[in-house]
C-alpha cells in the first residue's frame, strides 16, 4: 500500500502554512522539496568531513573524495550508465546541456549539417542550440506537434535526415507533460548518423531511467528537481563521445601536466569538472537516490498515474478552462498539467490560488518558442511529485472555480 | 493584501478597458515592455505634439494588474507635457517603492494610487510598475528623437 502520508512526514517543508492554509505544493516540475534524510546526509557530510576533494593526502581530503565518487557510482546506476566515468557532475541541467554545446557541438557540428530540437524544448536545450547553429553555420530546425501533443512520425522522418548532426529533446516536457518515445526517436535519428541529447530534467523524477535502453549519446539531469539540493546536476555521456570532446571549463582538477605553454587533460569525467565540484550537492543527490529507492518505481508512478488522470477529470468540472497536453493515461503523460482559464491570466489565477496555501506556475515556463506555437502567451501549470494528494487537488479545483468570480466575471 | 483589495471593481474595470487598448493609427512613438518571467507584454503608443501627450494608447497582453496599471496611467498622462507625465512616473514608482509618503503627491495620481499596497504582494510589484517604466522609456526616446 502506497503511503503517502507516511512520505510527506519526510518533507519538513511540506508542513507549513501558507496564507493561514495548509501549503498544497504543486510547482515540482521547477523543483522539487527535500526529504529529511537529504538534508541530514548533506548536513552529516559538512559537520564532519567538508574538504576538496582529489586534493591532498588528509584525513578529511580522503573522506570527501571517497563520499564524492560514492555518489558519482550512485548516479551512474540510478541511471544505468555502463560506468561511473560517463557520469559528469555539473550544476545544473542547463549547464550539463551548455557543456555538451560547447564542447561536442562547437568542435563537432559543420556548416551546413541540420540541428533538430521539438518545439517543446526547454530554453536551457534550446538557446545554446541556437548559438551552435549561429556561429557555426548549420541550420536549426524544428519538429512540431499533433493536435493531441505528441510527434508525427512522418514528421519525424522528413526532418530528422542525413543531414542532421545532432538532435536534441526532452524525454518528457515540461509545459505539456507530453512524454515522448525517446527509444524510438533515438534508434531513427542514429540510423540517419545524429547523436542524440536527451534532456530527462522533468522524467527523472516520474520515470526509471535506464539511459542504455534508451541509446542516448548525452543524457542531463538537474538534482533538485529529484530531491536533492540546487546546484547539483548531471551529464551522462557515450565514453568515445566524451573522450574525443575537447574540455568545456579549464583550470584545476581537470588538468594532468601545466607547463607555461602547454597543458594535458586529465582523463574522464575529471576532464569535464574544472574547480572544487560541489561535494555536499552530490552527497545529497546520492541520498535522493537512496530516498526515491524506498517506494518502487512502478509505485510512484501508480500514485502519480492516479494524481493526473483525477486532476484532468476534475479539471473539466471548471468553466472555462483548457487543457494543453495530452489527455492520455501514464505512457504519453507524466504529472504536470498547463492551463488557462478565458478571460483570466495566469498570473491573476496563481495570486488568486494563493490565498488558498496552492503553489503553481505562471508563465511561459522558459518555452517560449512552444507557447508562440501554442498561440498562448502563458499558461498556469499545475504538476505533482510523489507527496501529492488527491486531496490537495480537490482544494485547487475548489479554489479554480472562484478565479472567474474574483475577476468580475459572472460565471 | 488580500484578494478584494487587489481586485477592486475599479482595477477590474480598468483592465478591461477598451477605450485605452487599441492601437494608435497616428503614434509618434511607441515602446514595447514586458517582464519576461511572466509574460506581461504592452506596446505604449504616444502621440506628442510639441512636447505634450495628445494621445496614447496601448496593445499586448497581461495580467488584470498590468493592464489596469497600463489604462489608468493613459488616462492620467493624457493631455500632459512629457515632463508631467514622467514626473507621474517617478511618483508611482515611488509610492510602489514606499518612498513618497505626503497625501498631495499620491493624490496626483488620481485613480492610480489604488495599487499603494501592490509591495505588500511582491510578486505582482512588477506587474503594476511595466507600463510606467515603458513610459518613461518612451518618452526618452522621443525626446533623443526630437
Ligand atoms: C525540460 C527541462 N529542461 C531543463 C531545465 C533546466 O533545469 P535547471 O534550471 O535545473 O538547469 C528544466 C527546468 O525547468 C526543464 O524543465
Ligand atoms: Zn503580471
Amino acid at each position: 500500500m502506497y503511503d503517502v502520508q507516511a512520505i510527506r512526514q519526510k518533507f519538513p517543508t511540506l508542513q507549513q502554512q501558507v496564507n493561514g492554509k495548509p501549503l498544497i505544493y504543486f510547482d515540482n516540475a521547477a523543483t522539487t522539496h527535500t526529504p529529511m534524510e537529504v538534508l541530514d546526509a548533506v548536513r552529516d557530510y559538512k559537520e564532519r568531513f567538508n574538504a576538496n576533494p582529489h586534493r591532498g593526502a588528509h584525513y578529511l581530503g580522503i573522506q570527501a573524495t571517497e563520499l564524492y565518487e560514492q555518489a558519482r557510482e550512485k548516479v551512474a546506476a540510478f541511471i544505468n550508465a555502463p560506468s561511473p566515468q560517463e557520469v559528469i557532475f555539473t550544476k545544473n541541467a542547463t549547464e550539463a546541456l551548455n557543456l555538451v554545446a560547447y564542447s561536442y557541438g562547437f568542435s563537432q557540428i559543420q556548416a551546413g549539417d541540420d540541428i533538430v530540437l521539438c518545439i517543446s524544448e526547454h530554453h536551457s536545450n534550446l538557446v545554446p542550440w541556437q548559438r551552435v547553429a549561429k556561429l557555426k553555420g548549420a541550420t536549426l530546425r524544428y519538429l512540431y506537434l499533433t493536435e493531441d501533443y505528441t510527434l508525427d512520425w512522418e514528421e519525424v522522418r522528413e526532418v530528422i535526415t542525413t543531414k542532421t548532426a545532432l538532435f536534441a529533446i526532452a524525454q518528457m516536457s515540461n509545459v505539456l507533460g507530453t512524454i515522448y518515445p525517446i527509444r524510438e526517436l533515438v534508434a531513427y535519428a542514429h540510423q540517419q548518423g545524429a547523436v542524440v541529447v536527451v534532456d530527462g530534467a522533468q522524467s527523472v523524477p516520474h520515470l526509471k531511467t535506464d539511459v542504455q535502453e534508451l541509446e542516448a549519446d548525452f543524457f542531463v539531469f538537474s538534482g533538485h528537481k529529484v530531491f536533492a539540493p540546487m546546484g547539483i546536476g548531471v551529464l551522462y555521456g557515450r565514453r568515445e563521445l566524451l573522450e574525443s570532446m575537447p574540455p568545456f571549463l579549464m583550470g584545476g582538477e581537470m588538468v594532468e601536466y601545466v607547463q607555461e605553454q602547454e597543458t594535458t587533460f586529465n582523463d574522464i569525467p575529471y576532464k569535464f569538472e574544472a574547480g572544487t565540484p560541489n561535494v555536499e550537492g552530490a552527497v545529497g543527490l546520492a541520498s535522493a537516490i537512496d530516498f526515491l529507492a524506498g517506494t518502487s518505481w512502478e509505485a510512484i508512478q501508480e500514485h502519480e498515474e492516479k494524481l493526473t488522470r483525477y486532476a484532468l477529470e476534475r479539471l473539466q468540472e471548471v468553466p472555462h478552462l483548457k487543457i494543453y497536453g495530452p489527455q492520455a493515461g501514464r505512457t504519453g503523460r507524466g504529472p504536470v498539467i498547463a492551463f488557462t482559464i478565458d478571460g483570466c491570466h495566469p498570473h491573476d489565477v496563481a495570486t488568486i490560488v494563493d490565498q488558498d496555501g496552492i503553489a503553481l506556475r505562471a508563465g511561459h515556463h522558459c518555452a517560449q518558442p512552444l507557447m508562440n506555437y501554442l498561440k498562448a502567451p502563458a499558461t498556469s501549470r499545475i504538476s505533482f511529485s510523489l507527496y501529492n494528494t488527491k486531496d490537495e487537488i480537490d482544494v485547487l479545483i475548489n479554489s479554480l472555480q472562484g478565479v472567474r468570480g474574483w475577476l468580475g466575471y459572472e460565471s | 493584501m488580500n484578494l478584494s483589495s487587489l481586485y477592486t471593481e475599479l482595477i477590474l474595470e480598468h483592465s478591461r478597458n477598451c477605450e485605452n487598448k487599441r492601437h494608435l493609427e497616428c503614434a509618434t512613438c511607441s515602446k514595447r515592455g514586458h517582464n519576461p518571467s511572466c509574460g506581461d507584454d504592452i506596446t505604449i503608443e504616444l502621440l506628442m505634439e510639441d512636447g505634450k501627450i495628445v494621445d496614447a494608447a496601448f496593445t499586448g497582453s497581461g495580467c488584470a494588474i498590468s493592464q489596469a496599471s497600463t489604462s489608468m496611467m493613459i488616462d492620467l498622462v493624457k493631455g500632459r507635457s512629457a515632463e508631467e507625465a514622467e514626473e507621474l512616473s517617478q511618483i508611482f514608482l515611488g509610492m510602489i517603492k514606499r518612498e513618497i509618503k505626503t497625501e498631495e503627491e499620491l493624490e496626483l495620481l488620481e485613480e492610480a494610487i489604488a495599487f499603494q499596497n501592490i509591495s505588500n504582494m511582491p510578486a505582482r510589484v512588477k506587474c503594476a510598475v511595466l507600463a510606467w517604466h515603458t513610459l518613461t522609456e518612451a518618452i526618452q526616446e522621443a525626446n533623443l528623437h526630437s
